[in-house]
């Protein structure tokens, strides 16, 4: 068993993670929850004794009454992978591109154990089987890039639990996955820690995963643990004020105001989009006849999942790429790609992207940023007044026009993106996965700024996003794609509680949600 | 970082200064005073046709800064924008043509075609520059390209494009601001090859022709007496390597310096 105790972590004079205590039973699962910045992953790394080497660990880290904070790198790393095994966000780049799955997981085992390279695969194989990589359709000398992003978390895992280590640190593990991938993960993880006995240390800022897998819970806050103690019982109560807050946020839904304009605004006719893959010259079609129609005023939401096809068609709808099929109009006038189309036309759409880091040109003061899309209509005379004017709108002050990108925080640069979006009061503005990146209480603010200012400004919304959830809240019907189709379209209410499309009904059950009793009084 | 920026600072230094005023005349001979070593007079001593070392090191850096400005010049100014263009056009054919003829001249070995070039075309100064340049061309071409790729990816790349703009405002709006650090480093490093060159090819006596003076055929002049009077050798080499290091370092100064990646890591 893993406990810490009054575990702290400082960079200079900045403590990062302040007196931890955590109790890691064997054979339970504890959530960490905190949102980005509070000391979660600081926490786990120094738990492993992997921390940036300008950290500064202090307090007592316990294995089986031990403390092994202060024994010397040597010693920490035997129990590195044999004792304790760690999992992290993203499965793209956790393994090496040019060594095959089985090496990679006989490594860890050739390293610990002692054992020959034979026998050592052969216990990989085994590992790999177990983590559901069975052995005619995964042979051992597959390479990562052979497969997908779940499956190389499972590789991961299998790597990480291959020694049967008495704690597992997952930070993040399905952040970077597929909704329906994360589910079968979540299971996965689930499955192991209970037949084999191990505890997991489970860190998320989704507080609906802990609360589908989580035995106990920790909710982290600056550094600090707010509080703790059983999943339902810190769910159900919520005694500290923060806990409340995360909680209000994740289950926020902005009011809904309906449009009631039935008067088409955009129009896509049976798109289709292929391109050629870069090998071999086969041609992949990313949309395949997709026919939609966003109203005037409307808040229409588009759900589907990598790959499916969701992102070429923003493209397509935004006008950036040439369609091989179909066509799309808004207010009746052909949308087409690049300078063909009429500039006074694509001004009528603006678009608000998912990563608020690389959304703007880090160069530019935010007043250039922001009246970028005056380039589409000249710009007015008046045009720094627009600017100070969208800033407000958004809620930020007039004057952080002169500042660069870098000075402001995830949420507020989301707020900039949006105020880029209005400047030219377009009739539409795609929202692409422009939330999914913000913790849930930033996330609810800007989720109610973009309802105000459809109250205010009347526009139509085109929200994607791989999260059925987030979509439920702000759309007034619900699109899902699948393999370059739409398979579902209506009211948020019916697609979540009665979807027809077996694809839907998958997603809706993948989707983690906290049981709804409970919540102590539902707002 | 800081030596670098002194060391290619003093020769920058000496190269004005020897505009306005140097100790002595560089064509004035004095056939008496020839290969004294370092006195009062003549600080670094003088050659066998008795010129003032210290005079002829301050014009030839004159020289070889010229030459290596002005072919960093020549690379960037045409370097650049077809690793723009490529980049903006990235897989299709034009990118393929344009990397392809960079291909093409990367794989002259630089030195020797530059020599082939000098004595196609008669030893110059200019012919040096013109050479030397050409070579420069597919280094920066293919930096630029390299650098604006990734940059062609980022979402405020697609802003721009809803905003109507078409490839070549984006490439100069939003890609090059973003890669001028890098450029910076690339320059001052293709700069301190750019000296090296010069002083090669004024070596092998295709360079800057006398009696304008050169580090390079100082060098080949005084090699003939290394035993006789080092100093005459020494001098012009250690103002080469001195000046070469100086701006390597200063490259890798400013590299450090202007990626904010790199100083976040100290």
């Amino acid at each position: 068993m893993i406990q810490t105790r009054s575990l702290s972590v400082r960079i200079g004079d900045q403590p990062i993670v302040d007196r931890v205590d955590l109790d890691l039973p064997l054979g339970t699962i504890t959530g960490l929850v905190g949102e980005s910045g509070s000391g979660k992953s600081m926490t786990a790394l120094a738990i492993i004794g992997l921390l940036p080497h300008h950290a500064m660990a202090s307090g007592q880290v316990l294995l089986d009454g031990h403390d092994i904070l202060p024994l010397p790198e040597s010693l920490r790393c035997r129990l590195r992978g044999k004792r304790i095994g760690m999992i992290f966000q993203e499965p793209m780049t956790a393994l090496n591109p040019l060594m095959t799955i089985g090496d990679q997981v006989a490594e860890t085992l050739l390293i610990h154990s002692g054992i020959d390279r034979a026998e050592a695969l052969a216990q990989a194989r085994d590992q790999l089987n177990r983590v559901g990589l069975p052995a005619p359709r995964f042979p051992l000398d597959l390479y990562p890039h052979q497969l997908s992003g779940g499956q190389r978390q499972r590789v991961a895992i299998a790597l990480a639990i291959a020694l049967r280590p008495d704690l597992l640190i997952a930070d993040e593990p399905t952040t970077a996955l597929d909704v329906t991938t994360q589910a079968q993960i979540l299971d996965l993880l689930h499955k192991l820690v209970r037949d084999e006995g191990m505890a997991m240390l489970l860190i998320t800022h989704d507080l609906a995963v802990v609360a589908g897998h989580a035995d106990q819970v920790a909710v982290m806050q600056a550094g600090k643990i707010v509080e703790t103690g059983p999943t339902e019982a810190v769910f159900r109560t919520q005694k500290h004020a923060y806990t409340r807050q995360l909680f209000a946020a994740s289950r926020h839904v902005p009011s809904l105001i309906r449009s009631d304009d039935p008067q088409p605004l955009m129009q896509a006719h049976n798109v289709v989009r292929e391109y050629s893959l870069p090998h071999g010259g086969d041609i992949l079609r990313a949309v395949d006849g997709v026919s939609l129609t966003i109203h005037r005023g409307e808040s229409l939401g588009l759900v589907g999942e990598s790959g499916s096809g969701k992102s070429t068609l923003t493209r397509a709808l935004l006008g950036l790429d040439p369609l091989q099929g179909g066509q799309i109009t808004l207010d009746g006038r052909p949308v087409t790609a690049g300078r063909s189309m009429p500039r006074d036309l694509r001004a009528r759409m603006q678009v608000v992207f998912q990563d608020p880091f690389g959304s703007f040109n880090p160069r530019w003061r935010v007043d250039r940023l922001i009246a970028e899309p005056f380039h589409l209509t000249g710009y007015p005379p008046d045009w720094r007044n627009r600017v100070a004017a969208a800033l407000e709108q958004v809620e930020l002050r007039p004057d952080d026009a002169r500042k660069y990108i870098h000075e402001f925080s995830g949420g507020q640069r989301q707020r900039i993106a949006i105020a880029r979006a209005l400047i030219t009061r377009p009739q539409l503005i795609v929202l692409d996965e422009a939330v999914s990146a913000l913790d849930v209480r930033v996330r609810a603010q800007v989720l109610n700024l973009l309802t105000d200012l459809r109250k205010t400004h009347g526009m139509a919304y085109l929200f994607i996003s791989h999260d059925l959830s987030v979509v439920r809240g702000i759309s007034e019907r619900v699109l899902v794609m699948k393999s370059g189709r739409i398979v579902e379209d209506g009211p948020p209410e019916q697609v979540m509680d009665a979807p027809r499309d077996p694809y839907t009904r998958q997603l809706v059950a993948a989707t983690p949600r906290i049981p709804a009793d409970w919540f102590p009084d539902p707002a | 970082m800081i030596l670098g920026a002194a060391l290619a600072g003093l020769a920058l230094l000496a190269a004005a200064l020897s505009w306005f005023w140097t100790p002595f005349d560089v064509t004035q001979m004095a056939i008496a005073d020839k290969l004294q070593g370092p006195t009062v007079v003549h600080w670094f001593g003088t050659d066998h046709f008795g010129r003032d070392i210290l005079s002829m090191v301050m014009v030839g850096a004159r020289t070889s800064i010229a030459v290596a400005l002005v072919a960093v010049g020549i690379g960037m100014g045409i370097g650049v924008p077809l690793g723009l263009i490529a980049a903006s056009h990235r897989g299709r054919w034009l990118d393929e043509v344009i990397m392809r003829g960079n291909d093409l001249i990367f794989a002259f070995p630089s030195l020797v075609s530059a020599i082939l070039f000098a004595a196609v075309f008669g030893p110059s100064a200019l012919n040096a520059i013109i050479a030397i340049g050409i070579f420069n061309i597919p280094v920066f071409a293919r930096v630029t390209r390299a650098a604006a790729l990734p940059i062609w990816t980022l979402d405020y790349i697609r802003a721009a494009e809803v905003a109507g703009k078409g490839t070549t405002l984006i490439s100069l709006q939003h890609v090059l601001p973003n890669i001028t650090n890098l450029l910076i480093v690339q320059g001052t490093i293709q700069f301190s090859l750019g000296i090296l060159a010069e002083a090669g090819l004024s070596y092998v006596g295709l360079g800057a022709q006398p009696p304008t003076p050169s580090w390079g055929r100082m060098l080949a002049e005084a090699q003939t007496m290394v035993t006789l009077a080092p100093h005459v050798a020494i001098i012009p080499g250690l103002c080469i390597v001195l000046t070469v290091l100086g701006l390597n370092l200063l490259g890798d100064g400013l590299r450090d310096m202007l990626d904010p990646r790199l100083k976040a890591m100290r």
